[in-house]
């Protein structure tokens, strides 16, 4: 049997390695979309391009635009004259944000009277215009605390008669600490994940074809005729992309630690481990596919499906916590989310077995379960 | 160019289409599928943020603050006093985003007229998330601050200090920061390279493949007359899709269409156009099915998903991919279709996309063509 076993390995590495063409679609296009994927996933907002509309021009007007153009997240591109202008740049995304004076701002900021300071956002992007608001927000609140310390000083200093005494009013100052990925970088989430993507779809879809295209060229007969049986050739057929998937896995990584500089906390061996898990998923769903498509395209769109739900309902750009409730609960029965909850685990937080303990256990019992299944199915097929 | 043996192509390929009924389905299902994704289940807004609080002071005024937090619909107390350690555990499992840390002496420090600290632990590992949580916890920290001043000024007599600049925010074009007002329009585009991506990378590589290109030579057919024929069968589908795209998105999930849909229907025509011609050169170049497949996946779907602007903001990548989206034709269709639907801009904001695309498509064209007399010849 091992022997059948191993003649099978050869053939399939042979003819998978033979084609100059297809080692290229093993090893590139896996780290192609890990780089491409790496420098393009991206949430931050940074450089926030901002036009600064000053009918006033007075000196406080000049302050706040130099707060604004001081933070790192603002950049200063334009200055409109009017409203038009300003709306103008918003609608061809020449400016994300326009901060609008009023006409009396300088003299009304001296007289202690309140300000209304407008900023006009374009919310086109939800996610950008709700971290550029709290940007904005930010600048204004820092240049509002000034103001008011010095009107504080100003009426509470000197006010006994005793004397000038400089009197506090109680207050409350957040702290924040960031723990697992202090700078908020969003490369640092998405490098990890992106890796459990590629090998989803490299795995998956080069089982599904490579059957299929046995059957389709008619090769399928002629390996029939032979004395190999179902499990064998099941097994001769999953091992080779077993190893290239490793291959692959080795390399995404490799990436994502010294070209993306991924903090790694974790272990090693949990992330083989869990890897290994998830490969006997992947490959039984290729072999399924197989069994249930006639044509190289049927099995191309059938891994499409596959892998399309696995990514978006894995918590990969949207989190879980957000969905509906009835989502929620078919995520469970998703093994990437499993998958991607080990690799960020193990990258970001440094976690190990007695935290991700349940999550590998639900990708080996999904793995044996696909596999086992389309085993099954894979024997009578083959009858 | 003869329309008859155009036409008769054309019936040929709609055939293939409509017989492969279970990719038929699939083709469509894809719009529906990722619509009905986007539009119910996957969503970048942030609430409900799972927070632990840990009161060390147990007093009054510690528990003012706690209230506010369970005040805001942003967050949800998932639990009070587990300790320190607790809220650690939770926060590995993924079961917390944020930990509230009231520390021993919070109200002695107020009633001293000092200022009292609060430290919040944040899971960052989510930047985006955790970004915004951030700035929500930090607004519910500050607004509470200012009612304790307001109130001491009170007691003392002194009158409200007002804040001096009253900042106004108006968001404009998706007034209600939904993300699926901005990811629908964007998914339009990855639906139709899908297509093309999916479908017509295969159609000629299929026909090397199984023997039929050599009976389709010996037909008086000609190339421009064999890529149009092909091209427009996969034309009506994608055009098919994003009629459901459409339908699905302003019918059901209510994404505003403020701009023409005149105009929305010419773009979508002119970018499937150029997208199906770059299909089916990538299939006339490769000759096989795998190969072509994988060539326009990386060709053309991945950068439609990802270096477009339909999700992940393009002023946000290096340098140097910035420039490289500048020659992705999905980066102007994705601009084009933002513009239309939410801003409602017209022609007189988007020309420059309407131009790129006609000159891509022509591009494209050309050079399919001419691969096609190639290899036929």
């Amino acid at each position: 049997m091992w022997e059948r076993i191993r003649q099978i390995v050869i053939k399939e590495l042979r003819q998978t390695l033979r084609d100059p063409r297809m080692r290229a679609i093993l090893i590139a296009p896996p780290i192609l979309q890990m780089i491409i994927f790496g420098y393009a996933v991206n949430l931050d907002v940074e450089r926030v391009r901002l036009a600064f509309m000053d009918p006033d021009r007075s000196a406080a007007s000049r302050d706040l635009r130099e707060r604004f153009t001081a933070s790192p997240y603002f950049e200063l591109v334009a200055m409109p004259e009017n409203g038009r202008d300003a709306e103008r740049l918003l609608d061809r995304g020449a400016a994300q944000a326009v901060v609008r004076i009023m006409p009396g701002f300088g003299s009304g900021v001296l007289r202690g009277e309140p300000q209304e300071v407008q900023i006009l956002l374009d919310g086109a992007n939800s996610n950008s215009a709700g971290i550029i608001a709290n940007y904005a927000s930010g600048v204004i609140g820092a240049y509002n605390r000034e103001l008011l310390q010095a009107q504080q000083t100003r009426r509470l200093v000197g006010r006994t008669r005793e004397g000038p005494v400089r009197m506090t009013l109680p207050g409350v100052r957040a702290e924040t600490r960031i723990w697992f990925n202090p700078e908020l970088k969003s490369r640092h989430y998405f490098v990890p994940g992106t890796m459990a993507n590629i090998i989803l779809l490299v795995t998956l879809m080069l089982t599904a074809l490579s059957v299929v295209r046995e059957k389709e060229i008619g090769t399928m007969e002629q390996i029939m005729v032979t004395p190999i049986r179902p499990i064998e050739l099941m097994l001769g057929k999953t091992i080779p992309f077993a190893m290239v998937g490793l291959v692959d896995m080795a390399a995404v990584t490799a990436i994502a630690l010294f070209l993306f500089q991924v903090p790694f906390r974790g272990s090693l061996l949990v992330l083989l481990l869990a890897s290994v898990l998830f490969l006997l998923t992947t490959l039984g769903a290729g072999l399924l596919l197989s069994t249930l498509s006639a044509t190289q395209q049927q099995a191309m769109i059938g891994s499409f499906f596959f892998f399309q739900p696995a990514f978006m309902l894995s918590g990969f750009t949207f989190p879980i916590r957000n969905m509906p409730e009835a989502v929620q609960w078919m995520t469970l029965l998703n093994p990437m989310r499993y998958f991607m909850e080990v690799v960020r685990g193990v990258f970001l937080k440094g976690v190990g077995v007695e935290v991700l303990w349940p999550q590998l256990l639900m990708l080996g019992i999904f793995g044996v379960f696909i596999l086992g299944f389309s085993a099954m199915r894979f024997r009578k097929r083959l009858d | 160019m003869n329309f008859r043996r155009l036409g008769a192509i054309f019936r040929k390929e709609a055939l293939h289409i409509l017989r492969d009924v279970r990719s038929l389905i699939a083709a469509l299902l894809v719009p529906v599928s990722m619509l009905l994704l986007f539009g119910y289940a996957l969503t970048l807004d942030v609430d409900r943020i799972p927070t632990a609080v840990h009161d060390l002071d147990e007093t009054p005024e510690s528990r003012a603050l706690i209230e506010r937090f369970r005040g805001s619909r942003y967050f949800t107390i998932a639990r009070q006093d587990g300790g320190y350690s607790a809220m650690e555990v939770e926060i590995d499992h993924g079961r917390l985003l944020l930990g509230i840390i009231i520390p021993r002496g919070y109200a002695r420090t107020l009633a001293r007229s000092e200022e009292a600290q609060v430290q919040l632990l944040l899971d960052g590992s989510d930047s985006n998330t955790a970004s915004i949580a951030a700035g929500y916890a930090e607004a519910v920290v500050i607004a509470h601050a200012a009612d304790l001043r307001d109130q001491a000024l009170r007691a003392r007599g002194m009158g409200e200090l007002k804040m001096p600049l009253d900042p106004r925010i108006r968001v404009l074009y998706n007034n209600e920061l939904k993300s699926k007002n901005f990811i629908i329009p964007g998914l339009i585009a990855v639906i139709l390279m899908i297509i093309s991506a999916l479908l017509t990378s295969l159609t000629v590589a299929r026909e090397w493949e199984s023997g039929t290109m050599e009976q389709l030579l010996s037909t008086p057919v000609r190339p421009a007359e064999l890529l149009l024929g092909k091209l427009l069968a996969y034309f009506v589908l994608g055009m098919t899709d994003m009629a459901v795209a459409l339908v699905l998105g302003v019918g059901v999930f209510g994404v505003p269409l403020n701009g023409s849909l005149w105009l929305l229907t010419a773009f979508c025509a002119l970018f499937l156009f150029g997208a199906l011609c770059w299909g089916i050169f990538l299939s006339t170049v490769t000759r096989s099915q795998l190969l072509a497949f994988q060539a326009s996946m990386v060709s053309s779907f991945l950068p439609a998903f990802l270096l477009s602007g339909f999700m992940y903001a393009i002023e946000n990548m290096p340098f140097i991919v910035q420039q490289v989206t500048r020659i992705v034709p999905a980066r102007y269709f994705v601009t084009a279709l933002q513009g239309i639907f939410l801003k409602g801009v017209g022609l007189d904001v988007l020309w420059g996309e309407a131009v790129f695309l006609l000159l891509y498509a022509g591009l494209v064209f050309t050079l399919a063509v001419r691969k096609m007399r190639q290899k036929m010849a």
